[in-house]
């Protein structure tokens, strides 16, 4: 079982990044469940979602509080969520920043981090900061999970208008291109 | 050399390659419906069901269902509506909850007294007040004396599955009843999971002829008396309004018998992936000295956390309850016939005796088993708390207690600060 918790701010597309994952990983051939948490969702309010992958059939619908990977699509909100809690130790985060990973704040629990600066280069495609289909190109590429493949081809099949179709996937392949990863060093393994 | 005859040998039926999809419960419920071709769909929208009702009226939008929809002005209409088309001989389906449900209540009781076919899920929300638009089973336990069948949904496939089934069992000619499966608001509803979508000429052949209003119809060439006023103490009024409630009770009795058929044919028809228990689910119960009871999306964490405790030398089972409505006495006796201690964990709460409604019902057949079985009731996960593999550990462990010790009359609160 893989678990992975997706942080945004409401508008962001944090639940629609969920579901876009899940049926990315059951086109890869696993069993998948995505959850969105329930609470007071309004734009620009601190949300999660979840993600379960697994080879075999997934029973347990809840939410997931000792993730695998952490995903983080807005650069502030670490300010003030801890992002970081219950991650595995040496799980990876997946993190939208314009800065080089040495004044990024990484928890001790983490082992890898992919960093991309999300917001840059939404605003080239979209105009506007929507950085959802970026970070899941950014995961693929930090934790090779899900396929590059599988995942444009959830966005090829979904309900986005011609123009937004295109530029999800030109999204989707620079969050994976333009994304770095760090394997850090003496990190917590236990 | 005839090539036809090669042909010939291939087989009858072609192996299909099912279509894998991920789909929210809600969507499920929705292209469950749309498998069981109704006639007639009238809504009213509401948290945490609005995004099923969304699919269906896109369904009919793009062309893909050949159904009437109505958006009607409030819960009441809906279900008047829907009334008049199954007298009319059209298959009718709605989805509502909490307040929803309750403002439907008036025709949601004379429909299951006409014995109107209907089917109509409730993603199941907790009670109001205190305001809360999050999952809990309150909203279907209040109305479950008004002779409705309901069923209690699993998995986001079992949505799937159940929905069309339950069109079925709601007009077969023994049963003759409306049904309400119910799916977990939240948990169900907006997770989502991988299904294996059924095969539409193959549910068409499941479905077989629809016949929905042979015995109460609006029909100018088959005059009758719908719905006639009846009872008091003279005439054959009560004797009348007695004949209506026999039937109903009737009707449910038989629909024990007709879901477990109908499970079983459909899973049959569609395989190991869409083979659910009908009834009640026995799980790790061989052997078991215990076990926990638990119904709906619960279950998943539950079976999980039983692994678990298995492996860690633990001799608990767990029992599943699929169809609440008729309340499966013998599947149940079944299942307790060994277990020595039980923990019940409701999603609702039974203020008359102060405990979960599955807990207060589970006693009845506990009576009838005729031995002392020490039981405790947990209520949790109201208004979308979460229960997670580890509650049930704890279920687990204070059911293993009663084995030592009598059951507590107070029930455990799950979720609560203390």
């Amino acid at each position: 079982m893989y678990e992975v918790r997706i942080h945004g701010r409401g508008g962001q597309g944090a639940v629609l990044a969920a579901q876009l994952l899940a049926t990315a990983l059951v086109f890869d051939g696993k069993y998948a469940v995505s959850i969105p948490a329930f609470g007071f969702e309004r734009r620009g309010a601190p949300v999660v979602s979840f993600i379960r992958a697994s080879e075999q059939p997934i029973r347990q619908l809840t939410n997931i509080y000792a993730p695998d990977c952490i995903i983080c699509v807005d650069p502030t909100l670490a300010r003030t969520v801890d992002i970081f809690a219950g991650l595995k130790p040496g799980g990876a985060m997946v993190q939208a920043t314009s800065r080089p990973l040495a004044e990024v704040t990484v928890a001790d629990s983490v082992g890898t981090v992919g960093l991309c600066d999300a917001v840059r280069i939404a605003t080239e495609i979209f105009g506007r900061p929507i950085t959802n289909t970026l970070m899941l190109g950014a995961f693929a590429r930090t934790t090779g999970q899900v396929s590059l493949a599988a995942l444009k081809k959830v966005i090829e099949q979904s309900d986005f208008r011609h123009a937004g179709l295109a530029q999800n996937l030109t999204a989707l392949e620079r969050g994976y291109e333009e994304t770095t990863v760090h394997t850090l060093e003496r990190r917590i393994t236990a | 050399m005839n090539t036809t005859t090669t042909e010939a040998a291939a087989p009858a039926v072609a192996e299909r390659t099912p279509q894998l999809m991920l789909v929210e419960g809600n969507e499920a419920a929705a292209l469950g419906v749309a498998l069981a071709r109704p006639d007639m769909v009238a809504v009213y929208p509401i948290t945490p069901q609005t995004s099923l009702v969304e699919k269906l009226a896109k369904l009919i939008a793009d062309g893909s269902m050949d159904a009437d929809i109505v958006d009607a002005e409030g819960e009441h209409s809906v279900l008047s509506v829907l009334q008049g088309s199954a007298l009319a001989g059209g298959r009718t389906y709605t989805a509502t909850c909490g307040p929803g449900l309750a403002f439907m209540f008036e025709p949601y009781f004379r429909t299951s007294g006409m014995r109107l076919p209907m089917v109509m899920t409730i993603v199941t929300r907790d009670g109001i007040t205190p305001q809360s638009v999050w999952g809990g089973h309150q909203d279907a336990m209040t109305v479950r004396e008004a002779g409705w069948i309901q069923l209690y949904c699993e998995t986001v496939q079992e949505v799937l599955d159940t929905t069309v089934m339950a069109f079925r069992l709601a007009e077969h000619h023994d049963v003759m009843l409306p049904v309400n499966v119910c799916l977990d608001g939240n948990y169900l509803s907006y997770g989502a999971s991988r299904v294996e979508m059924p095969d539409q000429a193959e549910v068409d052949d499941f479905m077989g002829r629809k016949d929905v209003n042979w015995h109460v119809a609006l029909d100018p060439l088959r005059p009758m008396a719908v719905d006639p006023l009846t009872g008091g103490s003279g005439g054959t009024g009560p004797e009348t309004f007695v004949r209506y409630r026999r039937g109903q009770c009737a009707g449910m009795k038989n629909a024990l018998r007709v879901i477990t058929e109908l499970h079983e044919d459909w899973a049959r028809r569609f395989g190991d992936s869409h083979r659910f228990a009908p009834l009640v689910e026995e799980y790790r119960l061989d052997d078991a000295e215990y076990a926990i009871m638990t119904l709906g999306s619960m279950t998943g964490a539950a079976k999980d956390a039983v692994d678990e405790a298995r492996a860690a030398g633990e001799k608990v089972g767990l029992i599943k309850i699929k169809t609440f409505s008729p309340f499966p006495v013998e599947a149940l006796k079944h299942a307790l016939r060994d277990v020595r201690a039980l923990g019940v964990v409701d999603r609702s709460v039974n203020f008359r005796w102060n405990c979960g409604p599955m807990f207060q019902e589970t006693l009845g057949v506990l009576y009838r088993l005729g031995r002392q079985v020490p039981a405790q009731s947990f209520i949790g996960g109201l208004a979308g708390a979460d229960l997670t593999v580890a509650t049930f550990h704890r279920v687990i462990a204070e059911t293993r207690a009663l084995l030592e010790r009598p059951a507590d009359d107070e029930p455990v609160w799950l979720n609560a600060k203390d």
